[in-house]
């Protein structure tokens, strides 16, 4: 075994293995500029909790990918990631998408609402967080950003939605713990229908 | 191996103008991929089962969207997402049919993005074909559903020519009852297609489902004034009232006139690979009342000629019974 290959000098080759790879992406939007007209560039801005970010962006990544592993907002979960389970809840232009089922590329001139934009800016939580707390919604917790985030869209367009409403808006996030109507009574004290 | 929850590197391309679109998609032609909604989509570049190299989302082609009213009717733009069309206070009032359908579709997540052409050019759900198995429609030269032990619970009882998958459209048979057309645009110009003919069974072309090819793009959908205002029943049997594909789905629409079906138009979806007109039924009720005696006087001939599967005999009945409620409503 060659002795100079340390754990340490391993580590910092990678390290530097990444570096280069990460340069060559400078490489690849030069050339991108080369392509037919109308292919996407990778660097954009995005709007997401009303702060513009700009990110380099491939272009078959899922806004749930960008969100989680480039912006660091990893409240908005992973489930399924195939669109059939609803814990991707986010909302754009405050109407409800799947983010693993969404390119980032088709929301660059749209306004991205996840879990972490709800609260205030003195940290005060949102509504629908508050009375969710307070009805004990969630079980284990994994489909909560979903719920939370389908819940605030509803309320946007039906303040006062009645419980059968509310069940067919939230219906689009699975629960696998099954607390759906303790997530309904959480709705239900959102929109001040329980004291 | 690949990571299954990320797509292979792909170029993606954003139109604003349906004449860059169609020069796109005649450009890439079999290595191109349209993309509306995405919903059909991601699922098979995510699982490899298929893998184009570029796509072209449509989305950004503002003068594909909205609904219209037309002299004749109304025009519906490709890209209105399915909440749009079952929101839509004319579509809600005059071709409710339509509006039923719509909001039978997947999840409210789904129908926010979903877009009515996605919804009638998606791809088939058969299972063994959505797993990227070499089967009939997927060029190869045998069909894993139709054997002892292929599970073919949700597949076709009539017309299967070796594919036995089934549409998957909620929308599609509502569009057939409603006469709608279609309107395709290619570079070679703009062709319209009724309903009707737009899908196509196996027997005409295994590989693909609607008459749209490579190169074309379902710009939108027209429905004459013909049933605006008709009678009409809607229901999608399926195993969960969310997300799911339909067992059994019924769009009809009828004209009453003097207590008596006048005409009528009766369609089903999910009972073969294209939205089946039940025309027996139709010309049976010619005439009659819209009771229990007329549906009595008809029952069992929907599902006449059916050839059922191993595991779908209970298609059958079902069929009969949307037909009977159609009827009853």
């Amino acid at each position: 075994m060659n002795a100079k290959l340390t754990r340490r000098r391993f580590i910092k080759g990678v390290i530097f293995v990444g570096a280069a790879a990460s340069s060559g992406a400078g490489f690849y939007l030069a050339s991108a500029a080369n392509r037919p007209a109308g292919g996407v560039e990778r660097l954009i801005t995005l709007n997401i909790n009303g702060r513009s970010r700009r990110v380099d962006v491939m272009p078959q990544e899922t806004l749930a990918h960008t969100l989680r592993y480039k912006l660091g907002l990893t409240g908005t979960k992973l489930g399924c990631n195939r669109g059939e389970c609803g814990a991707c809840t986010v909302l754009i232009d405050d109407v409800t998408n799947y983010a693993c089922s969404t390119l980032t590329h088709m929301v660059k001139s749209r306004q991205v609402t996840t879990v972490e934009g709800l609260r205030a800016a003195d940290g005060t939580l949102h509504p629908v967080q508050q009375a969710f707390i307070e009805e004990l919604s969630p079980q284990c917790g994994f489909c909560t950003p979903g719920q939370i985030m389908a819940t605030v869209s509803l309320l946007k367009s039906n303040p006062r939605p009645s419980r059968d409403e509310a069940r067919k808006a939230l219906s689009g996030n699975l629960c696998r713990c099954g607390a759906y109507d303790h997530y309904l009574n959480g709705v239900m004290r959102a929109s001040g229908q329980l004291s | 191996m690949p990571s299954y929850d990320n797509m292979p590197e792909m170029e993606l391309y954003q139109p604003v103008q349906i004449q860059d679109a169609v020069s796109l998609a005649a450009r890439l032609a079999e290595r191109g991929w349209l993309v509306g909604g995405g919903q059909d989509t991601y699922g098979w570049i995510k699982d490899r089962a298929k893998r184009p190299e570029a796509l072209i989302d449509l989305t950004g082609i503002e003068s594909m969207r909205g609904i219209r009213e037309t002299a004749d009717g109304i025009e519906i733009g490709a890209l209105t997402t399915l909440t749009e069309i079952h929101s839509n206070d004319m579509i809600r009032s005059q071709y409710g049919v339509l509006a039923e359908a719509a909001e039978a579709v997947a999840s409210p997540q789904i129908r926010n993005v979903g877009t009515l052409a996605g919804n009638v050019s998606q791809d088939v759900r058969c299972w063994y074909y959505r797993r990227g198995l070499q089967c009939y429609r997927a060029g190869g030269n045998l069909c894993y559903a139709d054997t002892p032990e292929g599970q073919n619970r949700e597949h076709a009882l009539f017309n299967a020519s070796r594919c036995v998958a089934v549409t998957p459209s909620d929308t599609g048979p509502a569009l057939v009852a409603l006469e709608a057309t279609m309107v395709i645009n290619s570079e070679s110009g703009e062709r319209t297609v009724a309903a009707e003919d737009f899908f196509v069974g196996p027997d005409v072309d295994i590989e693909n489902p609607t008459v749209l090819r490579s190169g074309e793009i379902l710009t939108a959908v027209r429905i004459p004034a013909k049933w605006a205002n008709a009678d009409y029943f809607y229901e999608k049997v399926a195993d969960r009232n969310v997300w799911d594909f339909a067992l059994v789905s019924l769009a009809s629409v009828m004209r009453i006139e003097g207590g008596n079906i006048a005409d009528s138009r009766m369609v089903c979806g999910a009972v073969e690979c294209t939205p089946r007109r039940l025309t027996a039924v139709e010309s049976a009720v010619r005439g009659m009342p819209r009771n229990k005696a007329t549906a009595d006087s008809v029952a069992g001939m929907a599902s006449e000629g059916a050839r059922p599967l191993n595991f779908n005999h209970f298609k059958m009945p079902l069929m009969d019974n949307l037909v009977e409620r159609s009827l009853t409503a």
